[in-house]
């Protein structure tokens, strides 16, 4: 019998080392292939997963980080609040990868503060909201961004407008906004890798039906309803950089996005026309979408530019958590100076 | 020519109070007052003599009334004084109520423009033409409000025997040098007492002569000490929401850690601060901080630390930690938000839902706000716990003499922290939440350590040694069983009582935090009338043996606090083994900080019961 190969990547590790502990979320939950997609993304991009920070707060959504990543460190902290607990940890060590994962419920209700505003401080942290317009833990209750008219079993109809978690990171000032959907697996895990290597916030909105409670067919959140009006942006690759061959295009056809770290993202056009470098654009999209009862997905904004969080502080090369103690105390010399002017 | 001081006649028959009085200075808020007081209060002190300043002031940018009470006192009495000996009235709507609390025989000294009839005639009166003064100096128009204030300082100098030097002094540390703010205010302060040399007749009975008491100490507010004593202990990241009164705190931070944090090789800067959009994420980042390895410290105030109760829970259960400073003002709701109280110790102590109790050390002096500063950061890294400093607003935002910060005489301590090297040593699994050593302390690794042994997920939720979820009862019990012995072996490691012992004395008074000065006074007062009292000032929650010993020893024990309910009253009790003691609770709330006057009274009655 041959001798069986099992698939490494760069650093010589195997999918294998890329596991969490086995999902205890419902067979068929949208979140289960999120967690696949995070998997395969951090392998293909050959992170050591020592380098990577798990954070989420409550809810479904929130338990993802224990499937995946078992090597890296986790938190899984308060309802509405893993921005700020993200925000705190990520300035131990500035070059770990932050990823955060929330939900609905997590983001667009409890937590819409901490959301808008970690969106403006513009933290590096790919922040996947799964969202599936329920509240699956506490057993179908209306999330906040479930769709006016929707009925659920013991809640009747929902009264109110839905958030749209996209629209409300384009007005945050995000510098990475996409919109994705758990039976487009391709696309993201493209979006993922991309968010990644993205210096900055990177939001995806990622549409994760719930199968046991909010998946009926005429629902926004379902499988079927995704499937059927899912309208892709673009066809979205994402090229590291030691594999930057050139991938050639018809003129006019796609758009190279570079990112700060030499890598690439390419969207290749289909049948809409449009770039994600305008917030205008973006929020007249999205409006014409909805009009026309569209799921869009893919890149839906972009500036790469836009300095994160870590370049408005003045922070030396030695992560903080490893300065030594003297570099943390300051002389005695330097108190008695101030015990002068004490007056 | 200026006229001669009167030497003889009325002025000189009555005796002369030296360095023993009380000043209340009423104005309107935001006239800029602060600077002429702190002026007064800065010379008084470089003539040596003891003097104490407290900010009454409104929850208001401008125009309410506000109060500042200077307290000259050689016997070196901090308190805050009921009684005032000279009153300065510059604001017209509280005049009358200023001019009936000021003691028979006080100066009243009054800005001539407020028109409200004086039908006092047991005080003296002294008209400043306040507007005139001010106007000489030609200040730019919109500066000449502020400059006003400079009347009654020069006034007072000449009535009181201020030295001129010492208010020079005072103005460039005011303005750190800057030689035109000194030099306009020097000069109506100049002008004013030039026009009292040659206009007053009145012949001061109060004086100010100099002492050489105030050498080895200095003058500073606790929120600075707190926030210099955190830059000292090694704080790298601070995450804050602006509270009155606890915003000073990290302000402080602010203004000293860029001159003290930069590394001296690579200039860079050794530490963050985050404002944050609300306490929550202020708490939220300094616990995400504190699992990350950072010594990360948070302030704020009762309304505040409510909105941190969820983020406490979280930080005590997956022992996390972090320091948080609790500046009490008074509560319930808004409440009082600029008066202080010492209304939140059963919340801080009890912070959070489920099974919750925390460290508190609780500072009595500026100087305390410095080493607790320090000490927390130690203490939480330790423990691997948050740990709380409360303080409040008497303490935290007005000025006190103290003892010179003190270096910290023990190194920064981190705690039971594995990295990379450390986990190569270790053979078997390693488990987080392992109690290896049998002190109920686990060790711990932070983010970033690149080991494949080192990363654990941490959780809200119920785990095993190991970190991983687990609803089994046992697990739940023995690792909540663990977190209450850690809790319990804290107690001997925490800040020890302050005991001040009087001989012949049987009962004893417990107190704590800023009402150190008045507890310190009225004791005075009573043992010149026969009640003696040993003295015990809590410096930390838990209580260590001291405090029982202490309590048992004393037939009566009277814990003297600032709230209704006598918090700490109850927390004793609670935690009292079956003592024969009685302990008394003598708690008041009014806004002001307590007084020696209201202590000796409500203790006398006591003892006389």
């Amino acid at each position: 019998m041959a001798k069986k190969t099992v698939k490494q990547n760069e650093i010589g590790l195997t999918k294998e080392d890329y596991k969490g502990e086995p999902t205890t979320l419902c067979l068929g939950c949208g979140h289960n292939a999120i967690v696949g997609q995070i998997i395969a993304a951090c392998y293909e991009l050959n992170i050591p997963p020592e380098s990577v920070v798990k954070i989420s707060g409550i809810g479904c959504s929130s338990k993802a980080p224990t499937y995946f990543m078992d090597r890296s460190f986790g938190f899984n902290g308060l309802h509405g609040r893993m921005p700020s607990l993200a925000t705190g940890a990520l300035f131990g060590d500035t070059s770990l990868i932050g990823i955060g994962v929330s939900g609905d419920g997590d983001t667009a209700s409890i937590g819409m503060g901490q959301f808008k505003h970690v969106t403006r401080r513009n933290l590096p942290l790919l922040y996947i909201v799964a969202n599936n317009g329920v509240y699956g833990l506490t057993k179908g209750q209306f999330s906040a961004t479930a769709e006016q008219g929707l009925a659920l079993k013991k809640q009747g109809q929902n009264r109110y407008v839905p958030v749209d978690i996209v629209w409300e990171a384009i007005a945050g000032r995000a510098s990475f906004v996409a919109r994705s959907f758990s039976g487009d697996p391709q696309q993201l895990k493209a979006l993922i890798k991309a968010g990644i290597h993205h210096r900055g916030i990177a939001v995806i909105d990622v549409i994760s039906p719930c199968v046991t409670f909010n998946n009926q067919d005429d629902s926004f959140h379902s499988y079927a309803w995704g499937k059927s009006h899912e309208v892709a942006l673009h066809e979205l690759s994402f090229v590291p950089p030691v594999r930057a061959i050139k991938v050639h295009y018809e003129k006019g056809e796609s758009l190279e996005v570079s990112l700060y770290d030499g890598t690439h993202i390419i969207l290749k056009k289909l049948e809409h026309d449009y770039e994600p470098t305008d917030r205008v654009k973006a929020f007249q999209m999205l409006e014409e979408a909805n009009d026309r009862n569209e799921l869009v997905t893919g890149l839906i904004y972009i500036n790469p530019k836009q300095k994160s969080l870590f370049d408005l502080y003045d922070l030396p090369e030695t992560p903080l958590n490893r300065l030594s103690n003297e570099k943390l105390r300051p002389s005695p010399e330097s108190l008695a100076e101030i015990n002068q002017v004490m007056f | 020519m200026a006229k001669p001081k009167p030497e003889s006649g009325e002025g000189s028959k009555t005796k002369k109070v030296v360095n023993e009085f009380s000043i209340n200075i009423a104005t309107v808020n935001g006239s800029g007052s602060q600077t002429a007081n702190l002026t007064l209060l800065r010379a008084i002190y470089k003539m040596g003599i003891p003097v104490s300043g407290k900010n009454i002031f409104p929850s208001n940018i401008q125009g309410l009334p506000t109060w500042y009470k200077i307290r000259v006192s050689k016997s070196g009495y901090a308190a805050r004084a009921k009684k005032t000996d000279i009153t300065v009235a510059m604001n017209p709507k509280t005049f009358r109520d200023d001019l009936e609390d000021l003691a028979p025989g006080g100066l009243f000294l009054y800005a001539d423009h407020i028109k409200e009839s004086i039908d006092r005639e047991d005080v003296l009166l002294c008209p400043l033409p306040v507007k005139n003064l001010a106007r000489e100096a030609k200040p730019p128009r919109e500066l000449r409000d502020y400059i006003a204030n400079m009347v009654y300082v020069g006034v007072l100098a000449y009535l009181l025997d201020i030295q001129m030097d010492t208010l020079k002094n005072a103005l460039d540390f005011h303005f750190k040098g800057k030689q035109g703010p000194v030099e306009l205010n020097f000069s109506v302060i100049q002008n004013a007492v030039k026009w009292a040399e040659a206009e007053l007749e009145l012949e001061s009975p109060f004086k100010i002569q100099p002492l050489d008491l105030t050498d080895g100490f200095i003058l500073a507010n606790g929120n600075t000490a707190g926030g210099l004593g955190t830059i000292y202990g090694g704080m790298h990241f601070v995450s804050w929401y602006p509270i009155t009164p606890a915003t000073s705190l990290p302000e402080a931070i602010l203004e000293y850690a860029p001159g003290l944090r930069k590394d001296p090789e690579t200039k860079k800067s050794t530490y963050a601060v985050i404002q944050a959009e609300d306490e929550l994420a202020s708490i939220g980042m300094v616990i995400g901080a504190g699992w990350a390895g950072l010594r990360a410290m948070t302030a704020t105030s009762g309304p505040g630390l409510s909105l941190m109760s969820e983020y406490a829970s979280l930080a005590y259960f997956t022992e996390i930690p972090i320091v948080v400073w609790v500046i009490q003002r008074v509560g319930p709701s808004t409440g009082l938000p600029t008066r202080t109280a010492q209304g939140d110790v059963n919340m801080t102590y009890y912070l959070g839902h489920g099974d919750t109790k925390h460290v508190v050390l609780i500072p009595g002096t500026v100087n305390e706000c410095f080493e607790f500063g320090w000490k927390a950061l130690d203490l939480a890294e330790k423990l691997q716990m948050p740990i709380f400093v409360l303080s409040d607003l008497d303490l935290g935002q007005n000025q006190w003499m103290t003892t010179p910060f003190e270096y910290p005489k023990t190194p920064i301590d981190r705690g039971k922290i594995l990295w990379e090297e450390d986990l190569e040593k270790i053979k078997d699994d390693w488990g987080r939440y392992l109690d290896l050593d049998g002190d109920a302390i686990p060790y711990r690794t932070v983010p970033g350590n690149r080991h494949p042994k080192s990363a654990y997920f941490a959780r809200g939720t119920g785990h095993d040694d190991y970190a991983n979820y687990s609803e089994k009862p046992e697990d739940w019990e023995e690792n909540l069983n663990r977190l209450k012995r850690k809790f319990e072996s804290s107690r001997p490691l925490l800040p020890e009582p302050e005991i001040s012992a009087q001989a012949g004395a049987t009962n004893g008074i417990i107190a704590f935090g800023s009402t150190d000065a008045a507890v310190r006074e009225a004791s005075d007062h009573l043992a010149a009338e026969g009640v003696k009292l040993d003295y015990l000032r809590l410096r930390a929650l838990p209580v260590n043996s001291q405090v029982l010993k202490f309590i048992r020893d004393h037939p009566r024990v009277y814990v003297i606090e600032n709230n209704r309910d006598g918090q700490m009253h109850s927390i004793l009790s609670l935690e009292l083994p079956d003592f024969p003691s009685e302990l008394v609770s003598l708690s008041h709330i009014d806004g002001l900080p307590l007084s020696a006057e209201w202590i000796k009274e409500v203790v006398l009655a006591e003892e006389k019961s």
